[in-house]
């Protein structure tokens, strides 16, 4: 078995088949990062995957998950200030979180030199929007590079690191979900010795580090200027790259997934246009852009989600008065979704039909003609405690009470037969959300939703606002004791870190010294308490929480499995007493129940885990206790 | 080669990318040129996830254009009927393991659910040869992942993937019991 840890601490050069996360975390290795701090939030999770299968006392760097993006980038920035080469990571939204501390950064002297690893999204695959963080980051006036294929993670990540260290700076690492995720043979390099020096390094006079007033200015005037040197760095940046064509009257400007997408479309194509294929985006090489134009009658700009580098090469035209035919966006539908090969293939026909020869059809019938086959969206896990809580709860209350949502697995009760949780926003908006929604409403009471791991990332300040301006809503803690969405990653009511035992931190307690005065619990199997308490705490006229418990399933069945002599254990259906009520299916919704023709239930046996949560739900009393499947069963779902 | 574009799909939690990474080795083990990618995060609960694995020569993205994929591998019945519609080529093949794990709709919304019946009919009506794999008796259904794998294999459904190229992978992957388990499961199917 080639087992990750290893690999990744091989001395000698190598080749692999890994995803870009895991090429990063090898990059991190040689480069010599010191200190590594993330939030959980896809596509990036697998680096820390990566990380963690290097035993911590192999491991030649201190790794945390911190309580989220913002104090992350701020235990990153600390330690690079005081000399570490140090790296952040997290998803595209953590830097909507981050962003007090990150637009701060490129002001800065970091003496360490930083690297910030942003995971965009386009096309939303697991984030509440698809934002273009390219945006955000000019702003700050940081430097972006975007790598492609696998290896140019690894690749790009070594020349950040070497570009922050050497000009005491951020450098901004940009990938989407497709680069985070994509596998190909990636070959390593020796793993170089690093002479380790911890002695510590902060002197505020490397600085200033305090951005007050009169005092922002310098710091200003010296992060445009090493913008400019990175302007500089760009034009003759390996990272940027000319691919001559058969077509040298039209060119095309891309990076990213999409130049890959571009690769493949242009497979099949007639001719092939001359490529300027970006490595660094921000600041772009304005000289060898400029000459990319000057010798092309029509330059294409294949840009995913925003018209960043667009509106700028347009600019830079115009400055230069250019002739150069320049085809941005040319619809809404061009700001929109991931760039994938049959993507590019549309955008690109839209401008230059003659490139992008019409396929013979795909195949017959559509599927628009054929009876659709049902939709399968997301769904809690059989024996999920939210599904139990969800399903007491929704007795509780009126069909006309309010619920909102929060991120997490528990979001996904908006959809039937839940529906519980009608308003969603981002990490933590709940509270805030809910107490908005109680104002100048006497008639419906107002519920909301928080999960344990968003509790302490960005839930509290709400928490502490309905407490501060005695807010009479209820908010129900979905308290699972991990961060289950993003894999099960720790947290700090976990009683565990990323690297050790911790004392873990009582959400309870935390909001008994916050001054919550009606705080319930129980755990979500317990139905009839929970409905009971929940209808206690809406009651109240005052602000009250329910802290609804149980272990994330998923996670419990994974760890017992492993566990020598483990036993599995599932319900079955007795058929003398089923009414054919159809509550357990239809109403409390686990998946492991499947209705047949005749109209009788059965359980599938591919997904029953036996934890039993549904016995109390059946009017009939006809779900038999979960029994040891020690007989070879075979018949799974039918 | 040219290319070969592998399309694979299942519900989260059935072992999809397991089964993936495996065939992924399994080329790479044959002397292919791979790509691959994986669905992870928000999906794996209960949802539809993909993988793709490209093979050969002028293979850029590790993603598949609509009804570009030679071959559909799905570990669930509703999802090899929405893929093969979605991503396969007419006159592809469809490789699949015939359990059915209810969609939602079926199951509160009284939505018809897609049979192999169904299936087959649409795989007549574009020329898509049909591989059904199920194995009563399995006792994990993680298990089925192993399965289906053994089955593309022994049908050389992979241009040039043979089974010691999948005993590699398997070793590269796996070690102790599970290596063994899963090992003499694939043999199994093979004998």
């Amino acid at each position: 078995m080639k087992r990750l840890g290893e690999m990744l601490m091989r001395p000698e050069a190598f080749s692999e088949i890994v995803m870009g996360n895991t090429a990063l975390a090898r990059a991190m290795i040689e480069a010599g990062a010191r200190v590594i701090a993330s939030y959980p939030g896809s596509p990036t999770p697998e680096i820390a995957e990566a990380i963690g299968s290097i035993p911590l006392e192999k491991r030649p760097f201190y790794f945390e998950f911190s309580t989220n993006e913002k104090v992350a980038a701020e235990v990153a920035y600390g330690a690079a200030v005081n000399g570490r080469l140090a790296t952040v990571f997290f998803k595209s939204v953590g830097l909507n979180v981050a962003l007090d501390t990150v637009v701060q950064l490129p002001l800065m002297n970091i003496i360490g030199g930083l690297v910030l690893i942003l995971g965009d999204d386009p096309g939303a695959n697991s984030s509440q929007n698809e934002q273009d963080n390219r945006r955000l980051i000019q702003m700050a006036y940081a430097p972006v590079l975007e790598p492609a294929s696998p290896a140019e993670p690894y690749v790009f990540y070594k020349e950040a690191a070497r570009l922050a260290r050497e000009k005491r700076t951020v450098v901004i690492l940009r990938l989407t979900t497709h680069v985070c995720h994509q596998k190909e043979r990636v070959a390593f390099d020796a793993l170089p010795i690093h002479e380790v020096d911890d002695r510590p390094r902060f002197d505020p006079a490397n600085g200033p580090y305090i951005p007050i007033t009169a005092r922002v200015f310098p710091l200003k005037r010296q992060a445009l200027a090493r913008l400019a040197d990175f302007r500089e760095y760009a034009e003759t940046s390996p990272l940027n790259r000319l691919l001559p064509g058969t077509d040298s009257s039209r060119g095309i400007i891309a990076w990213g997934l999409p130049y890959l997408s571009l690769l493949d479309v242009l497979e099949d194509a007639p001719q092939k246009p001359d490529i300027l294929k970006l490595g660094m985006v921000v600041p772009f090489p304005r000289r060898l852009v400029a000459d990319f134009l000057t010798h092309h009658a029509q330059v294409k700009i294949l840009e995913e989600l925003d018209d960043v580098l667009e509106t700028e090469i347009k600019a830079l035209a115009f400055d230069l008065s250019l002739h150069t035919r320049i085809i941005g966006k040319t619809g809404l539908e061009d700001w929109m979704g991931e760039y994938t090969p049959d993507k590019v293939r549309e955008v690109l026909a839209r401008s230059w039909p003659d490139l992008v020869p019409a396929r013979p059809p795909a195949g017959t019938p559509e599927p628009e003609e054929l009876r659709p086959i049902p939709a399968r969206p997301a769904q809690m896990c059989p024996g999920c405690g939210h599904r139990s809580a969800f399903y007491a709860i929704k007795k509780a209350l009126a069909g006309s009470d309010i619920t909102v949502a929060d991120i997490g697995c528990h979001s996904l009760g908006f959809l039937p037969p839940y529906e519980m949780g009608q308003l969603l926003m981002c990490m933590g908006a709940s509270t805030g959300m809910a107490a908005g929604l109680s104002l100048f409403n006497q008639t419906r009471r107002v519920v909301a939703f928080l999960g344990d791991s968003t509790f302490f990332h960005a839930g509290l300040p709400g928490v502490i606002n309905a407490v501060f301006n005695r807010h009479p809503i209820t908010l129900i803690v979905m308290e699972n004791g991990t961060t289950a969405m993003t894999g099960h990653q720790d947290h700090a009511g976990s009683g565990r870190n990323f690297n050790q035992e911790t004392e873990k931190i009582p959400i309870r307690r935390v909001l008994e010294a916050l001054g919550v005065q009606s705080i319930f619990e129980t755990d979500t199997y317990d139905q009839a308490k929970l409905i009971d308490l929940v209808r206690q705490a809406t009651a109240l006229d005052h602000f009250s929480v329910v802290i609804a418990r149980h272990p994330c399933m998923l996670k419990f069945t994974r760890e017992q499995r492993r566990k020598a002599g483990h036993q599995p254990r599932q319900v079955a259906i007795d058929p003398e007493k089923c009414q054919r009520i159809h509550e357990c299916v239809q109403v409390f919704g686990c998946p492991s129940f499947q209705i047949q023709e005749d109209g009788r239930v059965v359980v599938n046996t591919d997904l029953c885990i036996g934890d039993g949560s549904c016995r109390p739900t059946c009017p009939a009393g006809a779900i038999d206790p979960p029994k040891v499947v020690a007989e070879a069963k075979g018949e799974g779902g039918r | 080669m040219k290319a070969f574009n592998i399309h694979l799909t299942g519900v989260g939690g059935q072992g999809i990318g397991l089964l993936s990474e495996a065939l992924l080795r399994a080329s790479d083990h044959a002397g292919h040129r791979v790509k691959g990618v994986d669905t992870h995060g928000l999906a794996q609960r209960g949802g539809v996830v993909t993988s793709r694995i490209r093979l050969g020569e002028g293979v850029h993205s590790p993603l598949i254009g609509r009804r570009r994929a030679d071959l559909v591998v799905s570990l669930e019945r509703h999802e090899a009927g929405r893929s093969a519609r979605e991503a396969l080529k007419d006159g592809g093949t469809l490789a699949y393991y015939d359990t059915s794990w209810q969609p939602m709709e079926v199951r509160i919304g009284g939505a018809e659910p897609f049979s192999s019946q169904d299936l087959q009919a649409e795989a007549d009506l574009r020329g898509i040869q049909v591989v059904r794999v199920f194995k009563p008796g399995l006792v994990d259904a993680r298990q089925q992942n192993m399965v289906l794998l053994a089955h593309i294999v022994k049908r050389e459904l992979v241009p040039g993937v043979g089974r010691e190229h999948v005993r590699q992978a398997l070793d590269d992957l796996m070690a102790g019991r599970m290596l063994q388990e899963n090992l003499a499961l694939v043999e199994a199917e093979w004998a």
